[in-house]
């Protein structure tokens, strides 16, 4: 039995490891997706079953869950056959949704750490790469209906033998992807993470000795799986159903969805996704991994005290997503699972806690990426460009307090890129960046307001994509108030207004100089009735523009 | 008329003064409760502590947290702001964030309300071309409405000012016309730097903060200059420089960091004197622990800091991260069974059990109590609700004695610490390890050592008056002032010679600003950077440069090798890019006597001399543990730890197996035992 000092602070330290790793790869990163927005992730995984043990705390959210069902893959592959067993210096690359992942353009390293000739545990890190291939520049594609359009998919390979890395592999690599002459600087960079954790590790391991360690990780797995069903038992005996609706998978235009039931079982919560929709056509699947992190993940927001660690997911059940379109198998196309649906499985999971847990639990956020691609050609420069505008929106008002206006994705914890900066790299001219003004969602607590922004094409060809959500229905509102402003998409084209078949995704509406695409994301779900809105808050809001006076007379009754 | 220099620091709690006679190199000190709201009244009242006649000083330099706390507290001038059509909510969407990677709650209060942001149409593309011509009409029409509306500050600030300003000049012209206030703020003018909502929060910080901090300062002025002070008064900003009272309003925003900087400008005085270029400072008090990193003998200056969430402030200030709360953390054991110290914190109010203010949550203060390293005598009948606190809430959950409980506190907090300050360094591309500490601050000495122990840091240097570090700060601080422009080009295709002419412009109108000073003066030197990085990057390096007329070669060399410093990569296949030109211009004052902090008269001949007592202090174990007096250690002190020294402003500790010695200038070196 390790002594409680030692164990705090090995587990501090643990943590250290991995935000240090977090720090070089984003520093040293090319990708503006890594270096910018943190859609990165590092972590310490056992080497026996790849069960999480510490992870950087500024990863990104999706990947809180990914890494340990990758690195257990890759473990079992070994262990098989399938896969070359590891040689000290060696470092793997994997994509495969399949294998314990998310979407292609989510690219994990792992790499053991060794004492004295044994695995001591895997080192892991997940980028996300601007392109891998496919049918379309960034990998979002609206319309696939196979894994294979979707870009090149790497089983787990050795990218560095011996520490150096395979230049013939790398070349395969890079003859499969665009923009390949600056993914050098990302590899390096996500290479260079781990052997930072390396080094970091070894003094760790050389000061504590393994013994210690290894006493001292498992009990902090003890210490998480406590900690979680103390915060479970916690709560009232039941079970709360809730869904969740997706749009449209792109290809068939019709919702799918998420049917969500959890009920408490003692020190344990069961989450059963039994009824919801079956596999997609298009790219609106999620795989097993990405469906299980997103319960994880939507958990942690709730108990965000909880540490990441494997323990923290053990009591938590997660049933019936087989033969749904949460559990999705080869071949069919997974783009939109990481950025899109699991926000909905969050949500879903959302709207039931807040069942039993209204204090903690906030109404819906927008959850969208809203993420729209403008690819085309600058006749200025003479250069190809694809440019992504991803936005935020409102959250869900709470117990306490409003929802934030344009906060980030529940899956994401990174910045918008600055309109002076969208504008100094791509031919295009913002007509407007503005609060989206009515969509936060009527409640006690109001949600926060979406973005509304439009963009003109100003010289040469373009096509625009979209890959959004909550077009169809707005976040939801909870304990009486009203669902958020659902996202619009709108093309502004030669005078007339063009409103896309799916709502919120399209793919390669050609644009012209002087088109114009005008995006408003969703606004936050209120919480709470309405009416019990203090009046001087309702008057605040209607004085400064963000309703109309007839709108918020008839949302929040006038008394 | 006197020529006494005085600094003094207002902080949250306490206002301090150190007060310097540079013929005599006599010193007076003085502490004294900050006033609220009017700090003027803290000023004067630490002046009458010292037993200081205003007529006898020659300078009085002033670290503030006027513009912080209104920040913070959002108590702000009543600000409009002008801006482009269709981009009057870029200050109320900010980046698209929340305050924390995990919880989907948060606030945020805009520096100036939707009513007060109105919109004209105008607009500049990326490269400065007009697209839509300013409408002078609708400025006057907004002018009148903020006028109405009860404004007294203005903001201007629309798209791609930086490229070209044209239209900013244009309608501050008009406003100025129609409008007699003295508060214009132009985006382009405080940061020519593209990033339109970095660029307006600090321009709408400035506009706001700026008549707090004029009618402040004016008055602190008036106030000096009654009791007898004939010299200007002189502010601390936050860039580690000072400027004088009549200029430091036009840009109010970089007296956000007053406080901090002048901490880091004492740390590099002190360590420079020392033979210490190499410090991470470490300043920790009761509600918050700072850390900078001193390289070279210089002060770090960032120019992206956030004061509050989603409150970026981008212009050069000294880079001081807060790692964390200070003494008053909170300890508890959570649901699981293990043991967490913050990040909540007891404050200043009603702070930890042992300040007997109304506390009752365990707080790292009172572990250090229990453990004796705090004097028990000083606290008094709340010392035993401090053990109580600490027996209750860690100790019988975790099943410890209550000394081994409030030791597991100290350690938990001290590697918290320790890692966000190995943080701290890594992030900008340090090894702790090259480091000596320079711990000041309340609580900064007591906790130094093991600190240092923990990140393989050799050396803890302990300034004379680690309480009024800040103040010192302000005694000693130069004349800065700091330059950025964007260039924006790959290296190969940038025009050396505009390089060239921009950095000399830059070093031109820094020595005329300095010129026009009425301090006295004893060098100015201007040091150059270029931010650079490789293309298709966003982060930036920044690149020293060894004079204002880089070649090429030497600019793509220079960046290279800082890149492989820092990120141990090379990348040959890519070309680098060259994006701002930095120059800062610094007047160093002729030097301080700093020899006499501790009054030589009060030294005993002998280490015995300066003994006040012994007490038992936990180490692993209770030690029977010499305390002396600070003030009396004799001049060449040696000893060995365990040992706790005591002054006015804070207590030390000496851990075993630590090696303790002073140098002339009353500095205490502690060599760290491993």
């Amino acid at each position: 039995m390790i002594d409680p000092v030692t164990l705090a602070v090995i587990q501090a330290q643990l943590q250290q490891v991995c935000d240090e790793m977090d720090l070089a790869f984003s520093r040293a990163a090319f990708s503006p997706v890594i270096a910018e927005a943190d859609d990165r992730s590092d972590g310490i995984y056992d080497a026996v079953d790849g069960a999480l043990i510490a992870q950087g705390a500024r990863g990104l959210p999706v990947f809180v869950g990914t890494m340990q069902f990758s690195t257990r893959t890759l473990i079992a592959r070994i262990a098989a056959g399938e896969t070359a067993p590891p040689e000290p210096g060696d470092i793997y690359i994997v994509n495969d949704p399949y294998l314990g992942g998310t979407h292609l353009m989510d690219v994990r390293f792992a790499m053991p750490v060794w004492r004295e000739g044994r695995i001591f545990c895997w080192l892991s890190n997940t980028g996300h790469w601007p392109d891998t291939g496919g049918m379309v520049p960034g990998g979002f594609s609206a319309s696939a209906i196979a894994v294979e359009q979707e870009g090149l998919r790497l089983p787990p390979v050795k990218l560095y033998k011996r520490g150096a890395m395979d230049r013939e592999l790398w070349q395969v690599i890079c003859s499969n992807i665009r923009v390949a002459d600056q993914r050098i600087g990302d590899v390096r960079a996500q290479a260079a993470a781990l052997l930072v954790g390396e080094d970091r590790l070894a003094t760790l391991l050389d000061r504590w000795g393994e013994a210690t360690v290894t006493a001292a990780i498992a009990e902090m797995r003890a210490l998480a799986a406590r900690q979680m069903r103390a915060m479970i038992a916690a709560m009232p005996e039941g079970s709360w159903r809730s869904r969740a609706i997706v749009d449209s998978d792109g290809v068939v235009n019709a919702p799918l969805t998420i049917a969500l039931e959890v009920s408490r079982r003692g020190e344990q919560l069961v989450f059963d996704f039994t009824g919801s929709s079956p596999p997609c056509a298009g790219p609106m699947n999620s795989v097993r991994a990405t469906t299980l992190s997103s319960v994880y993940l939507a958990v942690r927001h709730v108990f965000p005290d909880v540490p990441l660690s494997a323990g923290a997911f053990e009591p938590l059940a997660v049933r019936g997503i087989e033969g749904s379109f949460l559990d999705a198998r080869y071949p069919r196309p997974v783009s939109g699972c990481a950025a899109e649906v699991s926000q909905r499985i969050a949500e879903a999971v959302f709207a039931a806690l807040v069942q039993p847990l209204p204090a903690l639990v906030a109404a819906a956020p927008a959850g969208t990426s809203g993420n729209f691609a403008l690819g085309g050609h600058d006749p200025e420069t003479g250069r190809d460009y694809v440019m992504y505008q991803i936005s935020g929106g409102g959250y869900g008002g709470n117990a306490d307090h409003d929802g934030l206006s344009n906060g980030c994705s529940t899956i994401g914890i990174s910045k918008a890129p600055p309109v002076e900066i969208m504008e100094q790299r791509f031919p295009v001219l913002y007509r407007r960046y503005a609060l989206h003004e009515g969509s936060g969602g009527a409640g006690m607590h109001r949600g926060g307001f979406g973005v509304d922004y439009e963009v003109e094409l100003l010289r040469g060809v373009a096509r625009a994509s979209f890959v959004m959500d909550h077009g169809r229905v707005g976040p939801q509102g909870v304990l009486g108030g009203q669902d958020g402003g659902v996202n619009r998409v709108e093309i502004l084209r030669g005078g007339e207004v063009v409103v896309p078949e799916h709502l919120s995704k399209a793919q390669d509406i050609p644009l012209s100089p002087g088109d114009r695409v005008r995006v408003r994301t969703p606004g936050g779900g209120g919480y709470g009735e309405p009416a019990r809105r203090d009046p001087a808050a309702v008057a605040e809001d209607v004085r400064l523009g963000r309703y109309d006076a007839r709108d918020a007379q008839r949302r929040f009754g006038g008394r | 008329m006197g020529g006494l220099v005085a600094g003094v620091d207002v902080g949250g709690t306490f206002t301090d003064l150190c007060i310097c006679d540079p013929a005599t190199g006599a010193v007076r000190l003085a502490k004294v409760p900050t006033s609220m709201p009017n700090q003027a009244d803290g000023v004067l009242a630490a002046f009458a502590a010292a037993g200081a006649a205003l007529a006898e000083v020659g300078l009085v330099v002033h670290g503030t947290t006027t513009t912080t706390n209104a920040v913070l507290e959002r108590r702000l001038a009543r600000t409009g702001l002008i801006t482009t059509a269709g981009f009057r909510d870029v200050l109320e969407l900010g980046r698209r964030t929340r305050p924390r990677p995990y919880g989907m709650t948060g606030r945020f209060v805009p520096v100036i309300p939707r009513d007060l942001r109105l919109e004209v149409d105008e607009r500049m593309d990326a490269r400065g071309r007009v697209l839509v011509p300013l409408d002078a009409d609708a400025v006057r029409a907004a002018v009148g409405r903020l006028v109405a509306a009860g404004c007294e500050s203005l903001v201007i600030h629309f798209l791609h000012a930086y490229a070209n300003p044209a239209h900013e000049l244009a309608a501050a012209a008009i406003a100025a016309e129609l409008w007699q206030t003295p508060w214009i703020t132009m985006g382009h003018a405080l940061l020519s730097e593209s990033r339109e909502y970095e660029r307006g929060v600090t321009a709408a910080v400035n506009a706001a903060v700026r008549p707090v901090l004029e009618r402040y300062v004016g008055r602190l002025a008036d106030e000096l200059a009654a009791r007898g002070y004939a010299r200007e008064l002189l502010v601390m900003n936050g860039n580690g420089g000072m400027v004088s009272a009549r200029a430091v309003g036009r840009e109010a925003v970089k007296t956000v960091m007053s406080g901090p900087a002048s901490g880091v400008t004492a740390a590099v005085v002190t360590g420079r004197a020392a033979g210490m270029e190499n410090l991470i400072t470490f300043d920790m008090g009761g509600t918050s622990t700072d850390v900078a990193l001193i390289r070279g003998g210089l002060a770090p200056v960032s120019n992206e800091i956030e004061i509050d969430y989603a409150m970026p402030i981008h212009v050069p200030m000294v880079d001081v991260r807060t790692v964390g709360a200070g003494g008053g953390s909170i300890a508890r054991v959570d649901a699981a069974g293990l043991l967490r110290v913050g990040p909540d914190s007891a404050g200043a109010d009603p702070g930890p059990v042992c300040y007997g203010r109304g506390g009752t949550r365990a707080t790292l203060s009172d572990a250090n109590l229990v453990l004796g390293r705090l004097p028990p005598d000083r606290f008094g009948i709340a010392a035993g609700d401090a053990r109580a606190a600490i027996a209750a809430q860690i100790a019988a959950p975790l099943g410890l004695a209550v000394e081994a409980a409030a030791e597991a506190v100290v350690r938990l907090a001290n590697t918290h610490m320790a890692g966000a300050m190995r943080m701290v360094s890594v992030s900008l591309g340090a090894d702790p390890r090259d480091f000596a500490l320079f711990a000041f601050g309340g609580a900064g000495p007591l906790h130094a050592s093991a600190l240092a122990r923990e990140l393989a840091i050799p050396r803890v240097l302990i300034p004379a008056r680690p309480g009024l570090t800040n103040a010192l700060g302000c005694v000693v601080a130069d004349l800065r002032h700091d330059f950025l422009r964007t260039v924006g080009r790959p290296l190969d295709d940038a025009d050396m010679a505009e390089v060239h002419a921009i950095l000399a412009a830059q070093e031109a109108e820094g020595r005329a600003l300095i010129a026009a000073e009425t301090v006295a003066i004893e060098a100015v030197r201007a040091e150059f950077w270029a931010d650079m990085q490789f293309l298709g990057q966003t982060h930036l390096l920044r690149v020293p440069l060894p004079h204002p007329r880089p070649a090429r070669a030497e600019l793509q060399a220079a960046f290279e090798a800082a890149y492989l410093a820092r990120f141990r990569v090379s990348l040959p296949e890519i070309r680098a890019g060259l994006v701002n030109l930095a120059c800062s211009v610094i007047a160093t004052r002729p030097p301080v006597d700093l020899t006499r902090l501790i009054d030589p008269a009060g030294r005993r001949p002998t280490l015995a001399g300066a003994l006040t007592g012994r007490r038992p202090v936990w180490f692993g174990g209770w030690q029977e543990t010499p305390v002396y007096r600070r003030e009396r250690l004799p001049e060449g002190v040696r000893l060995a730890g365990p040992a706790v020294i005591e002054q006015m402003d804070c207590t030390i500790l000496i851990e075993p197996g630590d090696r303790l010695a002073d140098d002339a200038r009353g500095n205490l070196i502690v060599e760290v035992g491993r």
